[in-house]
């Protein structure tokens, strides 16, 4: 009874534990009957016919595949390094003293949040050509992830800085340093500390969405499972594999992310008595997308 | 701006299509992500395991993957909606993993003594959740739902890539025609933002109204 609904009821008493037997065969019969039903929708179909599976088996498509998932970690690698160090300055110019810089830090974050990505990926396909403006194909991806994730890394960092209890600054300012300096040396690096699981948990997001390479003819995994569907007319198969692909590495780092969460929190508030259980359920920063 | 002026009805059209997307996926993400955080949570382990195993699918695996699966492949095996249709199916699904996280957080806010005395005034567990802990913990998380459902609104603009005239596609099709990407992409630009702009206004009001004061 460790999972975190386990507050909500007592230990189980006989009966209790007979009524949670039962649940769980009646669950797991109807969930194994959703299945059923499926397989047999996807059977009548001959979608389940070995022929159709066994190709996944050999090394030619997966060779063809990894070259797709070459050009999503490139392409995620890119917008996280770029996107990681502009989302820096500008989760610190909103936290500025400076009005100018707050305003225009601000400004950007809450404008670039708010403008779907694939918006900006037409505009660097069809509108910019117009002018002259015509990237290479992995930066027509990359530009425009870079805008949207630079503005979430920011609110994450940001969000990070202000858990951090004041003290930190107002003693780093005693010691006679300087502002820049106290957030560089003092405050930075702790928070960024606390935030590493949600900076993994946007990372999964941005790896999902290099998928929108798709749209931009950028090899990437998607691109290159929609390419050879076309040739092998394997279509469930291929986005299934596919899929599972993304769920496998994105599952992983997620699992990181996870891991890390406890331990940060474990760090920042040791289990001790009545504040363990405040501390392993406070409120998670959300995440979205 | 003339290429707005003269496309302006087909536009309006797609707004509209984008507008319905969000609000029919909004409200099935909202229902089905509660469920499933009820699920999360329940006593019974296969159905936290199913519960948890939602979860984990759609928040690792990127929508386009799942839009083209739905509407490109899953018609091989004889499943065929509309198209508009499919899309929004897609949608609930995929956000109410997003929903349902968000929701396990507010639960987690709830303490401990709400559902000890809930208990001890003889509520069952269905009762604790329906009465006690589901309407706490919703209230607890309005500002991260409107997040969650700003995501969605971004998230709509994927279904241009399936063939849904929704403003992204529409305005992209205009452009293609007038040629003035710098006025017709700022003009959706402006719309998305007035729209999430709602959306947030909307869940800081509605959180001022039911937010508990501890």
């Amino acid at each position: 009874m460790s999972h975190s609904g386990a507050f909500l009821y007592d230990a189980p008493g006989p009966r209790a534990r007979r009524r949670i037997l039962l649940g769980s065969v009646v669950s797991a019969l109807v969930l194994a009957g959703l299945l059923a039903l499926a397989l047999v929708q996807f059977a009548s179909r001959g979608q389940l016919d070995a022929d159709r599976w066994t190709p996944f088996l050999d090394w030619p498509i997966w060779s063809y595949l990894l070259v797709g998932l070459r050009g999503t970690a490139l392409a995620a690698a890119v917008v996280a390094v770029l996107s990681g160090a502009f989302g820096l300055l500008l989760a610190v110019g909103r936290l500025s003293q400076h009005r100018p810089v707050r305003w225009l830090s601000t400004g950007y974050i809450e404008v670039a949040r708010t403008i779907p990505v694939l918006l900006l990926i037409y505009l660097m396909l069809f509108g910019l050509p117009a002018y002259g403006i015509n990237l290479p194909l992995l930066w027509k991806l990359a530009v425009p992830l870079t805008i949207a994730n630079a503005a979430v890394v920011a609110e994450i960092v940001r969000a990070g800085v202000l858990a951090l209890p004041r003290g930190q600054t107002e003693a780093a300012l005693s010691l006679g340093i300087r502002r820049g300096q106290a957030m560089r040396f003092v405050v930075l690096p702790q928070a960024l500390r606390h935030v590493t699981p949600s900076l993994i948990t946007q990372l999964v997001s941005l790896i999902k969405d290099t998928s929108l390479g798709y749209v931009v003819a950028f090899t990437e995994l998607l691109y290159r499972a929609q390419v050879l569907s076309a040739y092998n007319r394997l279509l469930i198969q291929t986005f299934l594999v596919v899929a599972l692909v993304y769920l496998v590495f994105n599952g992983a780092l997620s699992y990181l992310a996870a891991r890390l969460r406890t331990r940060v929190r474990r760090q920042v508030a040791p289990p001790s008595g009545p504040t363990e259980q405040a501390a392993d359920r406070e409120l998670e920063t959300p995440v979205v997308r | 701006m003339s290429a707005l002026i003269e496309n302006l009805d087909p536009l309006l059209r797609a707004l509209g299509t984008t507008v319905l997307i969000l609000v029919v996926s909004a409200v099935g993400s909202l229902v089905l992500g509660v469920l499933v955080t009820v699920a999360r949570v329940s006593p019974i382990p296969v159905l936290r395991g199913a519960a948890f195993a939602y979860v984990q699918v759609f928040v690792n695996i990127p929508l386009l993957a799942l839009l083209l699966l739905f509407v490109f492949a899953l018609p091989d095996a004889g499943l065929l909606m509309p198209l508009t249709t499919t899309v929004i199916v897609v949608l609930v699904v995929y956000e109410a993993a997003y929903v349902a996280e968000a929701v396990r957080s507010g639960i987690n806010t709830v303490a401990a003594g709400q559902v000890e005395a809930a208990r001890a005034l003889g509520l069952r567990l269905s009762q604790t959740l329906r009465f006690v802990v589901v309407p706490q913990a919703v209230r607890a998380v309005v500002q991260p739902l409107g997040n969650v459902m700003i995501a969605l609104l971004m998230n709509t603009a994927l279904a241009a890539t399936v063939g849904v005239v929704e403003l992204t596609s529409a305005v992209n099709k205009v452009n293609l025609v007038a040629a003035q990407p710098i006025p017709i992409f700022t003009a959706a630009g402006l719309t998305y933002m007035a729209l999430a702009l709602a959306i947030g206004l909307a869940a800081g009001r509605i959180e001022k109204k039911v937010a508990i004061h501890r």
